[in-house]
């Protein structure tokens, strides 16, 4: 089961960054995306994998009977979702307002900020 | 209970006095909650920004000076104790940073009124500021990895929202870049603390300290190079800096300065503390990739400065020239080492954002962002041009000026170490070169700008074929900005006349982080050693 799990964490981070490297900003968002979920697998198969027993002390015992399932990466991973969520709605929104405004999807058009010919600087002093 | 098992929760309440270590985060977000609430009434956001910023100044001053009697103070919150529950550790460093942070972003609020219309309410930006300073705030505070990967959330979200204030076309270039750059650098924190968690199976600060000695040292090097990446994107470190000039000049100057005083220092300041006093057995083995990290940031950011004509992208590349400083200190950990890379984030906080300020004045004046379109302020605007030499002398390491005693602390350290390591003494020779070099540089770019800026009579060729254009004069909003500015500087220039109480101070720092007993002994984890 880890070993798929890995295995598939290294799917995810690799696709997303071959998308990252793209220069359409919707394939780069789309890229954001997967990599933020392999992260968050891999977070997950981290956090020792163990199937169908809940993190629950019976009663009358002060420590688990056996093996128990590992809450906190799920918390962590719960955390990070939300964040990483609302981080693609703003940069969707973001990206939409930029193709709407500078009328480019490729980042390489996108070139207000950084002018491609940019001026000779003064050459005195 | 079972007597074997260590106290895992709290019995007694947390002490009132406790509290002045979250309160500024927890200000911050509530007055930040509350100016939104006010927003559309004239003044108020202003006047309420205020009043919460020097609410959070007072807890702060509080809180350093805790510090500097006691030590390393902590506060865990809810009842389970570290390594369980999630604790605020605060050591010197935190403490003062956080203290610089909020100076700048209160001098930088009331100087933003400069460019903005009296009724222009519904964007929301103090609060916005807030919530940026909330997330500077936490990240200086917090003694949880974790915990630092959701303040840099809100630190992002909060700059996401100031970069694109205005929705000018070329503010939503830039903010594609800076947003997906920086969204991958915390992603890529992200990263590493799974893998972190996976083989140390905690992620309090105090904790790994504790535990990371015993863990596998290759995996550990590999999670401390992907630390490094992480951070090394947000505190636009060399090759991993192209973000940082081409965004930082498209929104207003306000912002620009409040980005340039908090955003990159946060990165360092993460750096700082992960590598070095967090997992220092792994920082040793990336020491010869750190100095050169620090060389080419030192020796290449200022020949880009130089090559820039846009006066605040300029500033952009002096900027990073700055984070090479810090990584010097990075790069050989002694305690004068570390000592003068905290100055120079104390420096850079403050410096930095009064660079942008005054650039954003030269602006205002001239009506121009282009270097060869501005000229002869100097007969018209003596005080502008006056402040702005000052901070570039500041920023190159000029004495007497602020700038100087970190350089000062940081050459003295890689001399040292080019003295005294045997296999490795190119690090400490070469650091030495380029922190020479880099002030060199840094200095004909500073006085390039101020001549084109100011000493030239007007635009280029303007006694020839031109009309030399009006200037346009300061209204009342101007003069404020300007006063602000002046504050803000003579302040830089006070403390570089007087730092004996603060190098004193800095490399009390260095030795918590060095050497993290008290840290560790403050989250209360020291008795029960793995």
């Amino acid at each position: 089961m880890d070993y798929v799990l890995a295995a598939l964490v290294g799917l995810f981070i690799a696709l997303g960054i071959y998308l990252l490297l793209s220069r359409s900003v919707i394939r780069m968002l789309i890229g954001m995306t997967v990599f933020g979920n392999g992260v968050n697998l891999l977070i997950f198969t981290a956090g020792r994998v163990t199937r169908e027993i809940a993190p629950i002390i019976p009663p009358g015992l002060d420590v688990p009977a056996g093996p128990i399932a590992n809450p906190l990466p799920q918390a962590l991973i719960l955390t990070a979702i939300v964040i990483g969520f609302s981080m693609f709605s703003f940069l969707l929104v973001l990206a939409f307002r930029a193709y709407q405004t500078l009328d480019a999807d490729n980042t390489d058009n996108m070139r207000l900020a950084e002018p491609e010919r940019a001026p000779q600087p003064p050459l005195s002093y | 209970m079972d007597a074997s098992l260590p106290q895992a929760m709290i019995d007694t309440p947390t002490l009132i006095a406790e509290w002045v270590i979250v309160l500024p985060v927890v200000l911050a977000l509530l007055g930040a909650a509350g100016l939104l609430m006010v927003r559309r009434i004239n003044k108020a956001p202003l006047i309420g920004a205020i009043l919460v910023l020097a609410a959070i100044i007072a807890c702060e001053i509080m809180l350093l000076l805790d510090v500097l009697a006691h030590g390393p103070v902590s506060m865990t919150m809810g009842r389970w104790l570290p390594p369980f529950g999630i604790s605020l550790t605060v050591d010197l460093f935190g403490a003062a940073f956080a203290l610089a942070a909020a100076l700048a972003t209160l001098f930088i609020l009331i100087y933003a009124e400069i460019d903005r219309a009296e009724d222009d309410g519904k964007d929301a930006f103090h609060a916005m500021v807030l919530l940026l300073l909330a997330g500077v705030t936490g990240t200086f505070l917090t003694g949880d990895l974790f915990n630092l990967y959701v303040w840099f959330e809100v630190t992002l979200i909060a700059s996401f929202g100031l970069i694109v204030q205005g929705g000018r076309p070329a503010q939503l270039d830039a903010a594609v870049k800076y947003g997906f750059l920086n969204f991958l650098a915390t992603t890529l924190f992200l990263l590493s603390l799974g893998l972190l968690y996976g083989l140390l199976g905690t992620l309090n600060m105090a904790d790994i300290m504790r535990v990371a000695a015993v863990a596998n040292p290759a995996a550990m090097a590999g999670v401390a190079a992907l630390l490094l990446l992480a951070f090394g994107i947000k505190a636009a470190a060399f090759p991993l800096n192209a973000w940082l000039p081409a965004s930082y000049h498209t929104p207003p100057a306000a912002i620009s300065a409040l980005f340039a005083g908090l955003l990159t220092k946060v990165g360092a300041y993460a750096l700082l503390r992960t590598l070095v006093a967090i997992l220092p057995a792994s920082r040793d083995m990336l020491e010869p990739v750190l100095a050169i990290i620090a060389v080419a940031t030192l020796l290449i950011a200022p020949l880009g400065a130089i090559a820039e004509t846009n006066l605040r992208r300029a500033i952009g590349f002096i900027v990073v020239g700055g984070i090479g400083a810090i990584m010097v200190g990075l790069a050989i950990p002694s305690q004068t080492g570390v000592a003068g890379s905290g100055f120079y984030i104390l420096h850079a906080i403050l410096a930095m954002s009064a660079l942008y300020m005054v650039a954003g004045l030269v602006e205002k004046r001239t009506g121009a962002t282009d270097t060869r379109q501005m000229g002869g302020l100097y007969a018209a605007s003596a005080p502008l041009s006056i402040l702005f030499i000052v901070l570039v002398l500041a920023s190159a390491g000029v004495p007497p000026f602020l700038g100087f005693w970190p350089k000062l602390l940081l050459l003295q350290a890689s001399i040292a170490q080019s003295v005294t390591a045997q296999t490795q003494d190119w690090i400490g020779i070469a650091l030495t070169l380029a922190l020479l070099v880099n002030a060199v540089l840094t200095l004909i770019a500073g006085t390039r700008l101020w001549a084109h800026v100011f000493w030239r009579s007007g635009p280029e060729g303007a006694g020839s074929e031109h009309v030399r254009p009006e200037l346009v004069p300061f209204d009342r909003r101007g003069r404020l900005g300007l006063g602000t500015t002046a504050v803000l500087t003579a302040t830089i220039v006070l403390l570089g006349l007087w730092p004996a109480p603060l190098l004193d101070a800095m490399q009390a720092g260095a030795g918590d982080i060095i050497n993290p007993e008290r840290y560790v002994a403050a989250t209360g984890l020291a008795e029960d050693s793995p």
